[in-house]
């Protein structure tokens, strides 16, 4: 197979690789970039911990290719938090216990982000609903939704 | 180790600081199993059966073999032929010797310099088959003249005249079960089916595996127990457990599923023959047909109550089926089926039978969820029948301390009538109901376990304090034994650390299960932290020049003991470490011990639900947990255990199943078709943790972890029969079951 250079922007730095035309964006950030944060579960799009957002839309990265990156914004969880700084999701992931073993974490922390940029006060359902394709098999989500409500407070009133 | 008192007061245990972990898993820089790379790493890739039961006739792999950028091929012939039948077992289930026995057991493996290669080669397998008649359901297989799975398996317990697929009987329980049934009110005798489920961790099995040219190795694994893992592959490469070395990645979650090895010993064995590192990564379709699941079960159970609800006798026989290979999972399933409760009579007869299904893995209370959730089918319905309360019987009958248990040993302090008694007070046990819903409660049950446990706890000069221990952290023990330490040494949480050690670097640690991490690591931290402080009370004392009798720890410090002692100020553990250089050295305190005084733990669980009469759609509209922890260590972790375990038991009660096709195939090996609970399932799930102390452990800790999943199938089954009108005795309640039996009630 005829190999592709794609030129695009991962966590607003610009980045350059060489992949097959079969590579999926997933395969590429974890083989290629060496970005490990986003997770492979599945392969079918179906568990979520591979979310990333690719010009501002929140995707499985499984699910697309390497080669539809050329010229997009990509991010992932390795962009989320601002040097030191985390994002008050992560924090508060951390503080209410919102992890166990915290693979789906990295995916449900993207897709969180992209619902509250949205969304700046969801509610339980919104946050049930927009969360429903990311899979987490320890939590039983509770800790999750809470953690959720109370970045999404802490983010409105700053 | 005894409890130290049961009134003690507790500085940091019991508190719920961030765990130590948190930082790296929410910015992703936590490496898992499929996370790890070495130089030159080839990819390994492995050809599974399409075939339920086929007689492999041979094996060409010369076309692969030629594929540029192929390292090495693998089958069963490049693996030893092993005599013990528990180890050989696990080796055939990672590569099939002779026979492939279930649809996607593994046939060969290949090695090659990148994915797309090794998918190629694969391809270039040539396998010849002869496809045989196959068995996939528990009864069918049980019936004489069933396709026999595997010959010669069957134990000298199992009476003659039975079908070979029968490997394993088992028997529990004491009294007269006739003359307990003659005094009942009430007899009701039912029978239950459950399905197979999966434990559906979100991290599919990976691992690296390099061997060097002198026969040295290095695994790294998402594994609960690299020590295990040791043992298993160390004996299936024919080479001293000293020479491996495992270490265990982070981990995406187990639940029991990653307690034994799948493609550990082909990475190695590739490794071996390519001379390279080899990195094998299951898909999500291998991990449904080829990893875990739990067993698929068929009861009967016959239960006699009286008329004011006190049960004169039970009887459960039980019928298992783990997959391909003999398991002991029925004993745990006879031993826990009538453990709640208080019983003159009662009986449980286990059967353990060969399916052409995949080998079963530990899913969290293994055995325990199906056999509890008939018997606590059968006691809600005799509630119905006799018009009784259903919390009031389960009080009337609950085992307690001094209760001689339906499978031997006399229960020691247990929480199961507290457990009960905080249900039967909480508001949700008479909250209103509406239309089309129901109510229901189940008790649960497990052993808890101890087992091997080693501990190395290291004082460094700046005051802060590692802890190594082995075993794989798997829902926050890390916080909960540097919490332990923290409680022990009188220091900050924050000044301790703790590793989980490579199989190099500690004694053998059993595996992480049996909920028995939190329960033996910590009873092991404490005593090697008792034992760190005896040697810094040894050295404030040659300091000072007293004997090291007089000198004792009190909140992080030595302290001279009593006046005669004479007059020092307290030197702390920071101040006694800055100077070990010139008082002997570095300090450190070691425990080893093979643990045992687990403590059994209960729970009660409480759901509402309504059923969609239409469709059969169940919604879970309110669910609280009750539950003994003996004492919650960092109580936001227990939480989170009684939580995950009520949910991946909704998903049991309700959805997962695995479905075998009349070709003996399994037809939803995805998370498409294998559907677990999401978040826009469920409810927010309340949680109640009771702290009976356990008699077995210096500060009262249980094991919590396994527990919770337990009660969900019976509380959802009895709220579901109670909101219909049906009693359902058949797991999963899909929607197309109960519309089933919607239709059939007319």
């Amino acid at each position: 197979m005829k190999s592709i250079h794609v030129t695009t922007t991962v966590n607003g730095e610009p980045a350059e690789f060489i992949c097959t035309p079969d590579e999926t964006l997933l395969d590429v950030l974890r083989n290629r970039l060496g970005l490990t944060g986003s997770k492979e579960g599945c392969g079918t799009g179906d568990c979520g911990a591979c979310s990333v957002t690719v010009n501002g839309r929140l995707v499985c990265s499984c699910l697309v290719l390497g080669a539809e990156a050329e010229g997009a914004e990509i991010t992932t969880i390795e962009g989320m938090a601002s040097g030191e700084a985390l994002h008050p999701l992560q924090r508060h992931f951390i503080e209410s216990a919102a992890l166990q073993c915290g693979i789906c974490t990295p995916g449900i922390l993207v897709a969180a982000k992209a619902l509250l940029e949205q969304n700046p006060d969801p509610s339980d359902s919104e946050i049930r609903y927009w969360l429903a394709g990311n899979l987490c098999r320890c939590t039983g989500y509770d800790k999750i939704i809470n953690a959720v409500k109370s970045a999404a407070a802490e983010m409105r009133s700053n | 180790m005894p409890l130290d008192t049961p009134k003690r007061k507790f500085k940091v245990v019991g508190t719920r600081p961030p765990r130590p972990d948190g930082l790296d898993k929410v910015t992703g820089r936590a490496l898992y199993g499929a996370d790890m790379t070495a130089p030159g790493m080839l990819t390994g890739r492995i050809l599974r059966s399409p075939h339920a039961h086929a007689r492999i006739k041979s094996i060409d792999t010369s076309a692969a073999e030629a594929l540029a950028g192929v390292r090495a091929v693998i089958t069963a012939a490049d693996l030893p032929v092993l005599e013990d039948d528990f180890i050989r077992d696990i080796q055939d289930n990672c590569m099939a010797r002779g026979k492939a026995l279930y649809d996607g057991h593994a046939v060969a493996a290949v090695a090659a310099t990148d994915a797309a290669t090794a998918r190629k080669a694969l391809k270039l397998i040539k396998v010849d088959y002869e496809i045989l008649p196959h068995v996939t359901d528990v009864d069918a297989a049980m019936k004489p003249g069933a396709p026999v799975v595997q010959k010669g398996r069957t134990l000298e317990n199992v009476p003659a005249g039975m079908s070979e697929n029968v490997t394993s009987h088992c028997e529990f329980g004491h009294g007269d079960l006739p003359s307990g049934f003659a005094k009942a009110d009430k007899i009701i005798e039912r029978s239950f089916r459950t399905a197979a489920t999966h434990q559906g961790y979100i991290e599919p099995h990976a691992c690296l595996a390099s061997f060097t040219s002198d026969g040295k190795a290095d695994l790294w694994c998402c594994t609960q127990g690299q020590f295990f893992v040791r043992t298993l592959c160390a004996q299936m490469m024919g080479m001293e457990a000293s020479q491996l070395r495992v270490t265990s990645s982070e981990i995406g979650g187990g639940f029991g599923g990653k307690t034994t090895v799948f493609i550990e010993p082909v990475a190695l064995a590739l490794s071996r023959k390519s001379g390279r590192p080899v990195k094998i990564v299951m898909t999500r379709d291998e991990v449904f047909k080829a990893t875990g699941p739990t067993v698929s079960s068929s009861m009967d159970i016959r239960i006699g109550m009286t008329r004011n609800g006190r049960i004169t006798a039970g009887e459960a026989h039980l019928r298992y089926s783990g997959g391909a290979f003999p398991n002991a999972t029925i004993e745990m399933g006879g031993q826990a089926a009538f453990a709640a409760y208080d019983l003159g009579a009662v009986r449980t007869f286990g059967w353990n039978i060969l399916t052409n299904r995949p080998k079963e893995a530990a899913y969290r209370a293994p055995g325990a969820p199906m056999a509890i959730y008939a018997v606590e089918s059968v006691v809600d319905e005799l509630c119905q029948e006799l018009g009784l309360d259903p919390l009031k019987v389960r009080l009337l009958n609950a085992a307690r301390k001094g209760t001689k248990s339906s499978y031997g040993p006399t229960f020691d302090d247990i929480g199961l009538v507290a457990t009960l008694e905080a249900a039967t007070r909480h508001p949700h046990y008479t909250a209103p109901l509406g239309p089309n819903q129901g109510r229901g409660l189940s008790c649960g049950f497990w052993f808890n376990f101890g087992g091997n446990t080693c501990v190395s706890l290291n004082v460094n000069t700046d005051g802060t304090v590692g802890v190594t221990e082995g075993n794989p952290d798997i829902g926050g023990s890390r916080a909960s034994i540097s919490l332990m330490a923290a409680e022990e040494l009188g220091i900050p949480y924050e000044k301790v650390r703790t590793f989980v050690a490579d199989t190099a670097s500690l004694g053998y640690n059993d595996v992480t299960d049996g909920s028995r991490v939190t329960f033996a690591v910590g009873l092991a931290t404490i005593k090697a932290a008792r034992a760190a402080i005896r040697n810094m009370c040894a050295r404030a004392a040659k300091i000072w020049g007293i004997d090291e009798e007089a000198v004792e720890w009190i909140d992080g410090a030595a302290c001279p003991a009593g006046p005669n002692a004479g007059k020092f100020p307290p030197m702390t553990l920071a101040e006694i470490a800055a100077v070990s250089a010139e008082t002997g050295g570095p300090i450190a305190g070691h425990h080893e011990v093979n643990a045992d005084g687990a403590g059994v733990s209960f729970g009660v669980h409480l759901v509402d639900v309504e059923v969609d009469p239409e469709t059969g759609a169940t919604k879970v509209l309110r669910y609280t947990v009750f539950q003994d922890a003996g004492k919650a260590v960092h109580p936001d972790y227990v939480e989170g255990q009684m939580q995950g375990g009520a949910v991946q038991g909704i998903g049991w009660a309700l959805n997962e199943e695995y479905i075998y096709g009349d070709d003996g195939r399994l037809q939803n090996a995805g998370f498409l078709d294998y559907r677990v609970p999401v978040a826009s399932d469920l409810p927010p799930i309340e949680t109640v943790i009771l702290e009976i102390p356990n008699p077995g452990h210096p500060y009262g800790v249980r094991g919590v972890g396994e527990t919770p999943i337990v009660p969900p199938l019976a509380a959802i089954a009895n709220a579901v029969s109670r909101a219909v009108g049906v009693r359902m005795t058949e797991l999963p309640m899909s929607p197309p079951r109960l519309l089933k039996a919607l239709l059939s009630k007319g």
